[in-house]
């Protein structure tokens, strides 16, 4: 169970069809009534009603964001980098690859670490999807999906499964058999069925569910086993691109972000939507929690990232650059949550310092665009896949503080060697 | 669901955000005051002008974002490869040389932003004029394409022929600098919209994405509400700034590890010191287990001293208890009720072996629940008993001597030594997969009928 309050779910009689369920308060022609959320999305889907034009709507709806914005911004007292102005600044970044993965033959769009720190799974356009031992460069498994644009793919937190989908509008379950002659498509388990293609996917904390969420703008919850939709969460307007799960290992909430610029928080229990945040001025492709689980940053084709909280209810960070031009397809944080890393459609990684909003480092080195970042679960590497159909998995190099001249010479041979294996 | 990469929609959505930064930077570039110096540049006998360096461009980019040369030289190269700035010396190879090469800006005509279809009748007519001009200009891939073309809409082609020659009769009345411009903006064009086989196609983007359905959006809009409680943004972000500096010590891109990082030295020290099974904890990994219950939780080897810790006040069945409740939650949807059932049992009767102690309108509205048990039916109680745990039990955990000594004998791992020969590359060892390891475990738990601490249903904990 978790200890963060979210918005205190009511229980009572729904103003509209009288049944005992979780309420949400909603405001209609300004007037604050409760609805079950099967209402909501009764209302929401019905068309425009007598009187009502879409410009009618779209007035009242500005009125009410600037009313809920007049509220939060009593509460806005303090602009992030201000208090990060006391820390100490971030030190110059060295980042090197420290291993290439070659072996898919088309477009890496998306990649997922195991909880062992050291396998990685991706997935690609031409349908392929592969573990390795990065640590190795290994290949462990490989399987061909029947579908081409593998956009999602997951490991399972036991490392015995990993879950697929994209174009075929499926996500797939297969678990990882040692037996070299087994054919692992064999044993494919189909779990989800969208009515669009599958965006992403993610095991919960164990690898009896899954949640995906599609292009037909819906996020869901499976179980694995027998394949049975748990639980299916409405409210975006357009493709979900991305989810993430919060990051308390007994909690109930997780993020989506979509084509609506919308990102939604939602409780898994009700499938209610809890928070929505729409700042952006562009899709939302990725999100990711930050891991103290209180906020979240997403990436945008804005070509900014931002960082929302849940507490105040408001965005509190962005983090663009004049030079930015490209959306950022994926972001993620470092383990303590000061760096964030995001990958670029002009090929390029910029890390970023949380706190003080600056850019730290710029990564080159790609030669397409980056679809996907990752760091490690023990936070010491992070890989990013790109359209080049290649993985790196990159550190940063730290010259310890000893003075110590076989410990520089070392340090600077293994920058050099860095230099000439990898290129960048 | 059909990929159309050259898709009208599809270039407008997703690109045209992109395009029209970029537009908005090429047109700063060309004011008159504050943008790059335009000059007449020599090409062999010709004199073009309007034309710049690639040095130019480069020197303007780093001055204007306050970036590096490598980034400056990078964005460069993106607006010639997207067809915004082409070269004047190789029009072919639409690459930034950060030296004399000249160059030119794009008519706006043919900006990728004004959606021109770049159809097959304008691509014929187009190799056509090439053919016409110089025999053999064309190559490889580009007879290729001439071909099959012509075969494609040969009921055309006369139209195409007529129209090549009308245009490079046009073409001859201009002076040659002209010529030379508008025949480099042509062909910068097509190396844009139909590249070489092999190069990067610009315009290649992921699958369609659909635009919004804005009135469900905005009656959506309608149903947002403000959250009960929000917190002062001061408190929120002086929450970050806590937690950074918390965590920091335990970020190894932060602050490294000790051994050393694995991926660096190619010593994986730092994994087995750190592994479920070790016989000696490190200090970080016990001093982690004291900034949240959480965090104890989350490490099998945490959870498992608590649990020596609870059974010594007699209070075991709570962490027990919880831990059945978390397998119900994440557990197969089938085994619910036999599970639910075990709980139970063993928790919840009274009178029974493990008796937990809720509250009883908690316990009231569990049994009630329990009539008809699914998977979130145990969730109250379960809350109920992990903020008994983590209000009392975990504080005085942490003060114990339980908890103290093991500190005490944690360890510092030693820096990793540097081999005398740092440039040899060590042996990477590959370790089991984990998916051998579970297997093992679950032929041994179906051996085992146990309802123990340690669930087999796969699920695995944070480390």
């Amino acid at each position: 169970m978790c200890d963060q309050t979210f918005l205190a779910i009511t229980f009572g009689p729904c103003d509209n069809c009288s049944q005992n369920k979780p309420l949400m308060n909603i405001y209609l022609k300004n007037e604050p009534i409760n609805y079950c959320s099967l209402c909501v999305e009764l209302m929401a889907c019905q068309g425009l009603a007598k009187g009502e034009t879409i410009h009618t709507l779209k007035t009242e709806s500005e009125t009410l964001k600037a009313k809920l914005e007049e509220e939060r911004a009593k509460l806005h007292d303090v602009e992030l980098h201000q208090v990060a102005e006391k820390i100490e600044a971030l030190g110059q970044f060295v980042m090197k690859t420290r291993r290439t993965l070659k072996g898919h033959g088309n477009k890496v769009l998306c990649m997922d670490w195991c909880r062992d720190k050291r396998r990685i799974v991706s997935s690609s356009q031409d349908g392929k999807v592969i573990v390795w031992d990065a640590y190795t460069t290994n290949k462990e498994h490989a399987v061909t999906m029947p579908c081409t644009w593998v956009m999602a793919c997951a490991y399972a937190p036991s490392g015995c499964a990993v879950a697929c989908g994209g174009l075929d509008n499926k996500c797939s379950v297969y678990p990882l058999s040692l037996d070299k002659n087994e054919n692992l498509a064999a044993k494919k388990k189909s779990v989800a069925m969208h009515t669009n293609y599958l965006s992403s996917c993610s095991f919960t904390n164990s690898d009896m569910q899954i949640l995906t969420s599609s292009g037909d703008g819906t996020c869901a919850l499976w179980d694995v086993e027998s394949g049975q939709l748990l639980q299916s969460f409405h409210g975006h307007s357009a493709d979900v691109l991305s989810l993430n799960l919060a990051p308390s290992e007994t909690g109930n909430t997780f993020v989506s972000g979509g084509c609506d610029k919308k990102a939604n928080v939602w409780d898994m229990r009700s499938g209610q939507n809890v928070q929505s945040f729409e700042t952006h001025e562009s899709d939302i492709n990725c999100v990711k929690y930050y891991p103290s689980g209180d906020a979240f940053a997403t990436g945008s084709d804005d070509a900014t990232c931002r960082l929302y909280d849940l507490r105040a209810d408001r965005e509190v960070a962005i983090y663009s650059k004049e030079s930015i031009i490209f959306g950022a397809s994926s972001v993620d944080f470092s383990l303590s949550g000061r760096l964030l890393f995001a990958g670029y459609n002009d090929y390029t990684i910029n890390v970023w310092d949380v706190l003080k909003g600056t850019r730290v480092a710029i990564l080159f080195g790609h030669e397409n665009r980056v679809s996907s970042v990752r760091v490690s679960p023990d936070g010491t590497a992070f890989c990013s896949g790109s359209w080049d159909s290649t993985l790196r998995v990159s550190v940063r190099f730290r010259f310890s503080g000893e003075s110590d001249l076989r410990n520089i010479l070392y340090s600077m041979v293994l920058l050099f060697t860095g230099i000439r294996d990898y290129r960048w | 669901m059909t990929i159309n990469t050259l898709s009208q929609d599809g270039v407008q959505r997703q690109q045209m955000s992109c395009l029209t930064k970029m537009e908005r930077m090429v047109i700063s570039m060309q004011d008159p005051d504050m943008g790059i110096k335009l000059r007449n540049q020599r090409l062999l006998i010709t004199v073009i002008p309007h034309a710049m360096t690639g040095a130019d461009i480069v020197e303007w980019l780093i001055k204007k974002c306050s970036i590096s040369d490598e980034e400056a030289l990078h964005i460069g190269q993106i607006f010639v490869k997207y067809g915004y700035i082409y070269p004047l010396k190789e029009p072919r190879n639409l690459i930034l040389k950060v030296d004399d090469s000249p160059y030119r800006f794009q008519m706006p005509y043919y900006w990728m932003s004004t959606r021109w279809p770049a159809s097959e009748l304008d691509y014929a007519i187009y190799l056509a004029k090439k053919n016409i001009r110089k025999q053999g200009e064309l190559i490889e891939y580009e007879k290729e394409c001439y071909n099959a073309l012509h075969k494609r809409i040969n009921h055309t082609w006369d139209f195409v022929v007529m129209q090549a020659r009308e245009q490079l009769r046009a073409s001859k009345q201009r002076r040659k600098a002209d010529r030379i411009v508008l025949k480099c903006q042509e062909q910068a064009y097509w190396l844009v919209n139909r590249p070489p086989p092999g190069t990067l196609d610009s315009i290649d983007h992921g699958p369609e994405r659909r635009t919004m359905n804005t009135r469900y959006l905005l009656k959506r809009t309608l149903t947002i509400t403000l959250c009960e409680g929000l917190t002062r943004l001061c408190v929120c972000v002086c929450s970050y700034v806590k937690y950074c500096e918390q965590y920091q010590p335990h970020d190894p891109i932060m602050q490294g590890c000790l051994p050393s990082i694995p991926w660096i030295t190619d010593d994986i020290m730092f994994w087995n010191m750190n592994c479920e099974t070790v016989a000696v904890p490190t200090k970080l990994r016990v001093e982690r287990w004291s900034f949240s219950f959480m965090e104890l939780l989350n490490d099998p080897m945490g959870r498992k001293e608590f649990l020596t810790y609870l059974k010594k006040e007699f209070s075991a069945e709570n962490l027990c208890f919880w831990q059945a409740c978390e397998d119900v939650r994440h557990g197969e949807t089938s085994k619910i009720p036999e599970k639910v059932d075990e709980v139970y049992k063993q928790f919840l009767t009274p009178g029974a072996s493990r008796w937990v102690n809720i509250d009883s309108k908690t316990m009231e509205k569990t049994l009630e629940g329990l009539k008809r048990p699914h998977r979130f039916v145990l969730d109250d109680a379960q809350m109920h008993i992990y903020f008994l745990m983590k209000k009392d039990s975990y504080p005085r955990y942490l003060k114990s001597d339980l908890y103290k000594n093991l500190f005490a004998r944690a360890i510092v791992p030693q820096e990793t030594k540097k081999s005398v020969f740092p440039f040899m590359r060590r042996q990477r060892h590959s370790s089991p997969s984990p998916a051998l390891a579970t297997q093992a475990a679950e032929d041994d738990g179906k051996a085992k009928n146990s309802n123990s601490f340690k669930s087999n249903s796969g699920t695995a904990s944070r480390r």
